[in-house]
Formats: C-alpha cells, sequence, structure tokens
C-alpha cells in the first residue's frame, strides 16, 4: 500500500511540474527560446503574492488573482525589451540573457526580502490539510488534487486557445514560419510577447502552489527549473499533453524514490531523465537538433 | 496616380548588392511580369516591396504613401500581399486555417474563405487538411489563395509555376487570368518566358540588379528579351551599361 500512495502523491507532484513545464514549453515552442530564468521567474511569482498576502492577509488565492495580471504585464514587458533584442543577435543570445535575468532575479529577490525561507501554506486555509482517507495507509490530500487539476485545466485552455483562437492560430504561424506570418499580416512581435507574458503568468501560477506546497527562498528557482525541464524533455518539446505526462512520470519517480529511500526522491528523477535521453527520445531529440 | 512606385531602390545581402537603383510603377489593374536569370534580384526586389527585407536606399510609395519604413504586417493591411516563392504556407496549420491566418488583419473585403475555396475548387475537399500533405499544385492555389483572404489592391507572385507539372501551372494560371479581368493589380516574377508573355500587359527584365528592359508585352520580342536577359545587348553595346 506504500506504493500505491508513493505514485498518488507522485501523480499530485506531477501536476506541479506541469503546470511549471507548460510556460517553459511554450516559450520554447513558439520563440524556440529555452528561458533558463523560468524557475525563478515562479518563484518571483511566489513572492509576489505572499507580499500581497503579507501586507492585507488575504487568501494567496485572492492575491494570485492580482499578482496574475502583473505577472502578464512583466511578461509581455520581459519579451520587448530583453528577449527581443537577443533573438535578433542569434539563437544562443537569449539563452545567455536568460541565464544573466535568472541571477539578476535571484539577487533582487536576496536584496528585497532576505534569505529568509517563506511559505504561504499557513495562509492557504483549510485545503493545506483537507484529505479523503481511503483506507488506512493511502489518504488523497485536497491540496494534491487541487494542483492537478489546476495543471490539466490550465493545459486544457492552452491547448484550447492555441488550436481554436485567432491568436493561437497566428501564434502556431508565427513559431513554423515568422518572416512568412508577417507577409500575412501577422505582427510577429505583438504574437511573441503574448506568448511570453502567458509564459510567465502560468509560471507565477506554478509559483503560488509550489509557495502553498512547501517553502521557498530567493534561490529556489534553479530546482524548479530543472524540474520543469526534466518535465519538457520526458514528454517531449511542443507538445502540451506530453508535459503533463512528463510532470507525471517525473513526479512518480520523485515518490518511488522517496519511497525507497528519502535521499533518493530527486536522484529517482534525474534516472528517469537520463533512461530517456539514452533511449527513444534522445535519439529524436537529436535528430531534432540536426534537422533545425 | 500610380498604385506602386519604386524609387531609386537599393537592397542588399550583407555585401552583395542584390538591386541596384530600380525604379518602376504600377497603374491600378495593370499586370506586369518581371522576368530574368537566377540571381537578378528578382525576389529581393518583391520582398523588399512586400516588407520582408528592409531596402538599403530608395523609397517605395503606394497609393500615394511612403511605405519604405512600414513593416510587412502593416503593408499587408494597406493592400500589399506576397505569394512567396516556395509557397511557403504554414505546414502544421491546416487549409482553411492557413487562409484565416491572413484573413482579417488585411483589407477588409469580399474574400472569405468559401470564396477562395469556389474559385479554387480544388482545395474544397483539402480544408481541413494539414498544408504539409498537400502537392505542390495544391499548395500553390492554397498560397495564393491565402494572399487573396487579404484582399490585396497589388498581388506579388514569385514564381508561382516553380516545381509544378505544367497542367497544373494552366490551372495556376487560369485562375490568374480570373483575377486580372476583375481588375487586380499584378506583379509577377516568372521564369517561362511565353508564361509572362502571354498573361502581362508590360515585361520588365532584370540583370545583376537593375532593370535593362521595359515595354509592352506585345511590342517586345523573344529576342529583344532574350538579349536583356543573358546580357547579350550590353556586350555588343558597352556605352549602354
Amino acid at each position: 500500500m506504500d506504493w500505491v500512495n508513493a505514485v498518488v502523491q507522485g501523480v499530485m507532484l506531477g501536476g506541479l511540474y506541469a503546470l511549471l513545464a507548460c510556460g517553459l514549453s511554450l516559450t520554447f515552442g513558439v520563440m524556440r527560446i529555452i528561458n533558463l530564468a523560468h524557475g525563478d521567474i515562479a518563484i518571483l511569482g511566489a513572492y509576489l503574492v505572499w507580499t500581497v498576502v503579507d501586507h492585507t492577509a488575504m487568501s494567496p488565492f485572492l492575491a494570485a488573482l492580482l499578482a496574475l495580471p502583473v505577472m502578464l504585464v512583466l511578461g509581455y514587458a520581459l519579451q520587448i525589451l530583453l528577449l527581443e533584442r537577443s533573438l535578433r543577435a542569434g539563437p544562443l543570445v537569449p539563452l545567455l540573457t536568460t541565464f544573466g535575468l535568472a541571477i539578476v532575479i535571484q539577487n533582487l529577490l536576496l536584496q528585497v526580502f532576505s534569505p529568509d525561507v517563506q511559505s504561504l501554506g499557513g495562509n492557504a486555509g483549510v485545503i493545506t490539510t483537507a484529505s479523503w482517507q481511503i483506507t488506512d495507509q493511502l489518504s488523497i490530500p485536497g491540496l494534491g488534487v487541487l494542483i492537478l487539476a489546476v495543471a490539466i485545466v490550465t493545459l486544457g485552455v492552452l491547448q484550447l486557445f492555441l488550436s481554436r483562437t485567432r491568436l493561437g492560430r497566428e501564434m502556431r504561424a508565427t513559431a513554423q514560419d515568422p518572416d512568412m506570418a508577417g507577409l500575412v499580416g501577422i505582427n510577429a512581435r505583438d504574437v511573441y510577447a503574448r506568448a511570453t507574458a502567458i509564459a510567465v503568468a502560468t509560471a507565477g501560477l506554478a509559483g503560488l502552489f509550489l509557495a502553498i506546497r512547501s517553502t521557498f527562498d530567493p534561490s529556489s528557482g534553479p530546482t524548479q527549473l530543472i524540474f520543469a525541464f526534466e518535465a519538457v524533455v520526458i514528454g517531449g518539446f511542443g507538445s502540451l499533453w506530453g508535459t503533463l505526462v512528463g510532470g507525471i512520470v517525473l513526479g512518480v519517480a520523485q515518490a518511488i524514490g522517496e519511497q525507497i529511500n528519502p535521499q533518493y526522491s530527486i536522484l529517482a528523477g534525474h534516472l528517469v531523465i537520463l533512461v530517456v535521453l539514452a533511449t527513444g527520445r534522445g535519439s529524436l531529440l537529436v535528430a531534432r537538433g540536426a534537422r533545425a | 496616380m500610380s498604385l506602386l512606385a519604386v524609387e531609386s531602390l537599393d537592397a542588399r545581402h550583407g555585401l552583395l548588392q542584390a538591386v541596384r537603383e530600380v525604379s518602376l510603377s504600377l497603374q491600378e489593374g495593370e499586370t506586369v511580369a518581371l522576368v530574368g536569370a537566377n540571381g537578378a534580384g528578382k525576389t529581393t526586389l518583391l520582398r523588399t516591396i512586400a516588407g520582408a527585407h528592409r531596402p538599403a536606399a530608395g523609397r517605395l510609395i503606394f497609393d500615394g504613401t511612403d511605405i519604405t519604413a512600414i513593416p510587412a504586417h502593416r503593408r499587408v493591411r494597406l493592400g500589399i500581399a506576397l505569394v512567396p516563392e516556395g509557397r511557403r504556407l504554414f505546414p502544421g496549420l491546416t487549409v482553411e486555417e492557413n487562409l484565416l491566418t491572413a484573413g482579417g488583419r488585411g483589407r477588409p473585403g469580399l474574400w472569405t474563405v468559401n470564396r477562395v475555396l469556389e474559385a479554387f475548387p480544388l482545395l474544397a475537399p483539402l480544408r481541413q487538411q494539414r498544408a504539409a500533405t498537400l502537392s505542390g499544385g495544391q499548395q500553390q492555389a492554397a498560397a495564393i489563395g491565402r494572399a487573396l483572404m487579404s484582399n490585396p489592391r497589388l498581388l506579388l507572385l514569385d514564381e508561382v509555376s516553380l516545381g509544378l507539372a505544367p497542367i497544373v501551372v494552366d490551372s495556376v494560371y487560369a485562375s490568374l487570368r480570373l483575377l486580372i479581368e476583375n481588375g487586380a493589380t499584378i506583379l509577377l516574377v516568372e521564369q517561362d518566358l511565353a508564361r509572362a508573355m502571354g498573361v502581362a500587359a508590360r515585361i520588365l527584365c532584370m540583370l545583376e540588379g537593375r532593370i535593362v528592359l521595359e515595354g509592352a508585352a506585345r511590342e517586345l520580342t523573344r529576342e529583344r528579351i532574350t538579349a536583356a536577359y543573358f546580357g547579350l545587348s550590353r556586350a555588343a553595346d558597352p556605352a549602354s551599361s
């Protein structure tokens, strides 16, 4: 039963990873930018919510409703002011830019919020402690279900947005051929900025749940980036539902690793990614890289 | 007043100067063919007019407005559409989605998905199919249809017959003739001289980035165009270059 429990916990943890990863996947899918600051942007989102909660004592979920529009604006500005210029200098420059941005965000957070570890768990109310007791050894935590549900809804809405709406269609067209997109009347600059805005907002949403589920501090970002990155690679670049599967695989691997020995949690996740890279998907990625 | 005026336009690819001091003008409703050897600068000229390539010098005047500094996506709104060399459909989008990318953001007008499918009946059954799965001729029809969706006042066509079977080229040109009869203004690049002379009222011949010959299609002979095409007249008369 412990193993069933581990898998259940892993699936829910996977929801968080998928939420964290979908923005990374979108940024890569639309603009071919690997945003190394994605994890730190999630932590920035967490601090934004924490600040609102700290000042107003409102529920973190309500605070997130205020913080997410701010994240959208930040994302739009990030693209116009920073990433767009870097993209013009070649495909590798955005990688360096976002690496630098990650360092800047971490140090700004350290400067403003001190290195203290924070959590929103205590402010989120009954959801953090609620659970369904299935048997003696198996209980399903309410928060885990909520995170998984939010992840599925977010990915579903994103998928519908990309396949059904005009802006989503323009985003796919621009991703496939930005030069041609301009020639049919699409403002690629605006499309890119909107994609980044969405990616940053989903990172903020992931930051919110990360902050409620456990703790965070100014240096938490890079670890979250690694998890998000692993989820995207396992699930396949550019596929949103793949990202969900990737997140869940990673979450389950970590939970099972932890069940064997608490020290093995992170290691188990890394081992899965190594296996994935060494087998089919790895060679697929290499082939794709060679074509591009 | 002319619909499009190009004034001493220079365009470069790095150190290579692809278009040199080109000036030309198009009247509303006119069909002009641009001929010339590979590398003569035809595609670059078309891409510069459409806004996909920044000119190094010169001006572009469209319907009285200076559009030299206006980006491509806003030129579409003014009424310029390019059907690029190699079709360049969005491969992962369906035929309908490809058409819709250009609809609505362009000039308001008559063209809708349904009208394009009427004009190109071969596309009707392929509506929900991904563009990557289409044959060359189907892709070309979809690419022209996509350009029409923005209701252009000026249609730029780059080598629409390239890589297509002759019978498919016939049907593409039949649909072009329909557009011309309806008063479209067209600047097309065509390698096949007979086709160019058949469809266009005026011929421009480019050589090494310059327009070396210009005239009404019925007044120019094949020989004169061929001579200009390969630069033979220049060899005979060095003073003219």
